[in-house]
Parts: structure tokens; C-alpha cells; sequence
């Protein structure tokens, strides 16, 4: 064990009544590292980073986060999720609130920040997602690109050590893809710890520092993205890779 | 057979004279009815079976049988029993009002809760997920995310429901209380017209609906604003 690992999965399972969505998963990572989570459909990546925040609870192994183990006591999962930021692939705006509220509500409510603090950084980090201008609109009169932005925004107003993000350009048009991509390079430039469900393979040869490939709920293969993607030891990484990259 | 206009005339402001007690009626028992509905709601989706089978047998009596009949019951049945004419309560059902109100809240309860659990129900998992990966309690995501969101969704079934109630205070008329509808038929038994004075009685009805439904409509538009591109 390494003692600069934020995130430790130790042989983690988890079923879904008789489905078993994930098995035996053993994962560390180390703070500051970007690690992209590949695989088909149906193979646990969402549900084993899902369990990282305990929106789905595991039900064998052990998960420490940041030096806390999670279980079911109240007060020591919301301490892990005030740590631990998600971006869906459905952006999951607060639909009533404009984006500044969105931004503001949970500094509000779970950091106890003033209310003049919590407009600073929420406008600054609006800047920083380039879409300060947007700040009073309601997220349904933005483009999906600036909504997942500002989901961005919104996690980063936690000032996460860590953030998640669960296929966070599926659900976006083509030319939307690259301004939430150049979000996250950037947060990646600056140290943040993340963990990435995508199937941007560009963005994982350029940002990550592994990649893993997920089938039938276990970590088939993980490797530096240079010899992910040119040399794949597992066949069914191959057989995912030829699926993907070939067109 | 003819159509006598001064009756009219002369019976409209008479009835206009029952309008307080209609809206009496109708505020009275929709602001309680909208409390109860929220405590019945929330048993109701609480999870916990001792909470939940009590909400759903409520509902279902109220929901399951005429409101012209819980009136009855309410106005003619408990005065029969001898705690409630002991206890401190008394005065509520000695009184015809205080029974229309009774039955009017506890009915309109049953179908308002229904209305809000479909609501909170509407309420989209990815956005209550989005508040818990925040690190939001239970508590902090009932009252800032479901309840604003789940209102906005209730909105028109609520409105209809309170148009709806607002027809049923004139059954109050049954048990002796001098609503509109309880003058109208004074009026009928007086003048034996009773095609020009209830005529004229739906179309003050009409009216009254209405307002209501413009009213609520501006309410929705209000609390819709962030539906709107």
C-alpha cells in the first residue's frame, strides 16, 4: 500500500440482485493521477466509480478514500463527498435554480460558506469554464456543452480532491465534445486527481497517466495509454480497441 | 315555457350574499387539506410500513367513497358518539360548518397527496444524485431540490383539484349551512323558478373558476419560468 494513494478498491464486489456488476476489483490511485476507465457497455465502469462516492453501496472488499474507510455511518460518507466531485454524463443541473444558484447551493449548505464567498468563487470558476456570462441564465437555455461546463464548475466549487467523471461527453452533440474535453485538460494540467469514464480515446493518450479496460464487471488490463493502445496484451481489450478505433 | 329575467335580477345578489361562505369554505379546507396532504405525503413515500399502510388506507377511504357521504357521516354520525360529544372537539361538530370543513379537508387531503407524491415522484434521480454527490444530506435535497421541483410538477393537477373543491363546498348546502348554493335553493322553494335561479347560480360558479384557473395559471407560469428557453 502507498501511502500517497487517495483511492484504494480492495478486492471490491458488487451485485445488482444476481447480476454481479463488478468482481474482485483492486484499484489504487495516486493523488494527482488521471486515470481513463474504458470498456463495452454493461461492464461496471459507471458502478465501480459510482461506489467511489457510495452512490451505489459495494457489498464485498474494502474502498479508503483519502485515509477514510467508506461505510454506512452518516457523517463519514457526506465528509468523503465533500472531497470526492462527480460529473454525470447527464449533467444533472439543478433545473429551478439559475447557474450561479446551481453553483452556490452546496457551498452554501455543506462548506457553510458566506454567501458573498460563494458568488466569488462561483464567478470565478464560471470564468475558468468561459462561460461567465451565462451566470442568471436557467440551465435549459444553454447548449449541452455549456451545461456540462458548468457541472464542471459546480463540482469545482467544492474544491474536490478528486473528481469523477462518468462519461461526461456521451450525451453532448460532436461539436460540444471538445470544449468539455479542454475543461478537463486543463483541470488535469493543474494536479487534479481524476478518474475518467469516457470513450475519448484522444483525450486518453494525450491527459491520462493510465488507462484501464473494464469487461463483465473486472479490470481486464491497465497500462500507460502508450502501450494501451499500441500494444494490448488482453484479447478483449484488442477486440474493444479494433471496435472503437476503427472508424 | 319563458325565461323571467328580473328573477334573475333579484336573485343573483341575493346569492352573491353566500360568496364569503363559499370562499370560506373553499380557502379554509384547501390550506388545511394542502398541510394534511404534505404530512400524508410524506408517510406515504416514507419507506416504513407503520407509516405508509395508514396513509394508503386513508387514502383509499376518502378517495373510495362519495364526499356527499363523508358530509353525512361527518355532520349526522359523529354526534352520535358519545367521546367526541365529551371531548374538547365538540364544538368543531356541533357546528354544520366546522363539519363541512372536516369532510372537505379530509377528502381534498386524500386526492392532494396523491397529487404531490406523483410530483416528488416526477423528480428526476440524476438531479437528487447530482445534490448527494455534492455531499447534500437527505434533508438539505427534500427541501431545496425535490419540493421546489416536484411543486412545479404538481401545479396543474393541484389547480384542478382546488377548482374541483371549490364545487364540492356546495354540498355544504345539504347540511343547512347558507352558501350560494344554500341560498339558491331557498330561493327555488320560495319562487318555484328553479331553472333561472340555478342557472344563474352555474353561471356565478363559472365565473369563480374562472379567476381561479387564471390565477393559477399565472402561479404556474411564475414557477415555470426556468422551464422556458
Amino acid at each position: 500500500m502507498t501511502s500517497n494513494a487517495v483511492i484504494q478498491m480492495k478486492n471490491v464486489g458488487k451485485s445488482f440482485g444476481t447480476f454481479q456488476a463488478l468482481k474482485g476489483i483492486n484499484l489504487e490511485v495516486a493523488k494527482g493521477e488521471r486515470i481513463v476507465v474504458c470498456g463495452p457497455s454493461g461492464s461496471g465502469k459507471s458502478t465501480m466509480i459510482r461506489c467511489i462516492n457510495r452512490l451505489e453501496k459495494h457489498d464485498e472488499g474494502k474502498i479508503i478514500i483519502d485515509g477514510k474507510e467508506l461505510t454506512d455511518q452518516v457523517d463519514d460518507i457526506n465528509a468523503v463527498r465533500r472531497e470526492v466531485g462527480m460529473v454525470f454524463q447527464s449533467f444533472n443541473l439543478f433545473p429551478h435554480m439559475t447557474i450561479l444558484k446551481n453553483l452556490m447551493l452546496a457551498q452554501r449548505l455543506v462548506r457553510k460558506t458566506s454567501k458573498a464567498e460563494a458568488r466569488d468563487t462561483a464567478m470565478q470558476l464560471l470564468e475558468r469554464v468561459k462561460i461567465p456570462e451565462q451566470a442568471d441564465k436557467y440551465p435549459i437555455q444553454l447548449s449541452g456543452g455549456q451545461q456540462q461546463r458548468v457541472a464542471i464548475a459546480r463540482t469545482l466549487c467544492m474544491k474536490p480532491k478528486i473528481i469523477l467523471f462518468d462519461e461526461p461527453t456521451s450525451a453532448l452533440d460532436p461539436e460540444m465534445i471538445n470544449e468539455v474535453l479542454e475543461v478537463m485538460t486543463d483541470l488535469a494540467r493543474y494536479g487534479m486527481t481524476m478518474i475518467c469514464v469516457t470513450h475519448e480515446m484522444g483525450f486518453a493518450r494525450s491527459v491520462a497517466d493510465r488507462v484501464i479496460f473494464m469487461d463483465a464487471g473486472e479490470i481486464v488490463e491497465e497500462a500507460e495509454p502508450k502501450a494501451f493502445f499500441s500494444n494490448p496484451k488482453n484479447d478483449r481489450t484488442k477486440k474493444f480497441l479494433s471496435q472503437i478505433l476503427s472508424h | 315555457m319563458s325565461f323571467d329575467f328580473t328573477l334573475i335580477i333579484d336573485a343573483v345578489p341575493k346569492i352573491l350574499l353566500g360568496i364569503g361562505l363559499t370562499f370560506q369554505l373553499l380557502v379554509v379546507s384547501a390550506v388545511l387539506g394542502l398541510v394534511l396532504a404534505i404530512g400524508i405525503m410524506l408517510m406515504r413515500i416514507s419507506g416504513k410500513w407503520y407509516l405508509s399502510w395508514p396513509a394508503q388506507i386513508y387514502i383509499y377511504i376518502f378517495r373510495g367513497t362519495p364526499i356527499l357521504v363523508q358530509i353525512f357521516i361527518v355532520y349526522y354520525g359523529f354526534p352520535q358518539l358519545e367521546f367526541i360529544r365529551e371531548s374538547f372537539i365538540w364544538p368543531l361538530f356541533r357546528d354544520p360548518f366546522g363539519c363541512a370543513i372536516v369532510a372537505l379537508t379530509l377528502n381534498t387531503g386524500a386526492y392532494v397527496s396523491e397529487i404531490l407524491r406523483g410530483g416528488v415522484m416526477g423528480v428526476d434521480r440524476g438531479i437528487l444524485e447530482a445534490g448527494t454527490a455534492l455531499g447534500l444530506s437527505v434533508r438539505q435535497r427534500f427541501i431545496h431540490l425535490t419540493s421546489p421541483i416536484a411543486i412545479r410538477l404538481a401545479l396543474p393537477a393541484y389547480g384542478n383539484d382546488v377548482i374541483s373543491l371549490l364545487k364540492s363546498t356546495a354540498l355544504a348546502s345539504t347540511i343547512t349551512l347558507a352558501d350560494m348554493t344554500g341560498i339558491a335553493r331557498t330561493i327555488v322553494a320560495q319562487t318555484f323558478a328553479p331553472y333561472e335561479i340555478f342557472i344563474s347560480l352555474a353561471i356565478i360558479y363559472m365565473i369563480l373558476t374562472w379567476i381561479l384557473q387564471k390565477s393559477l395559471g399565472r402561479v404556474e407560469r411564475h414557477l415555470g419560468r426556468y422551464m422556458q428557453k
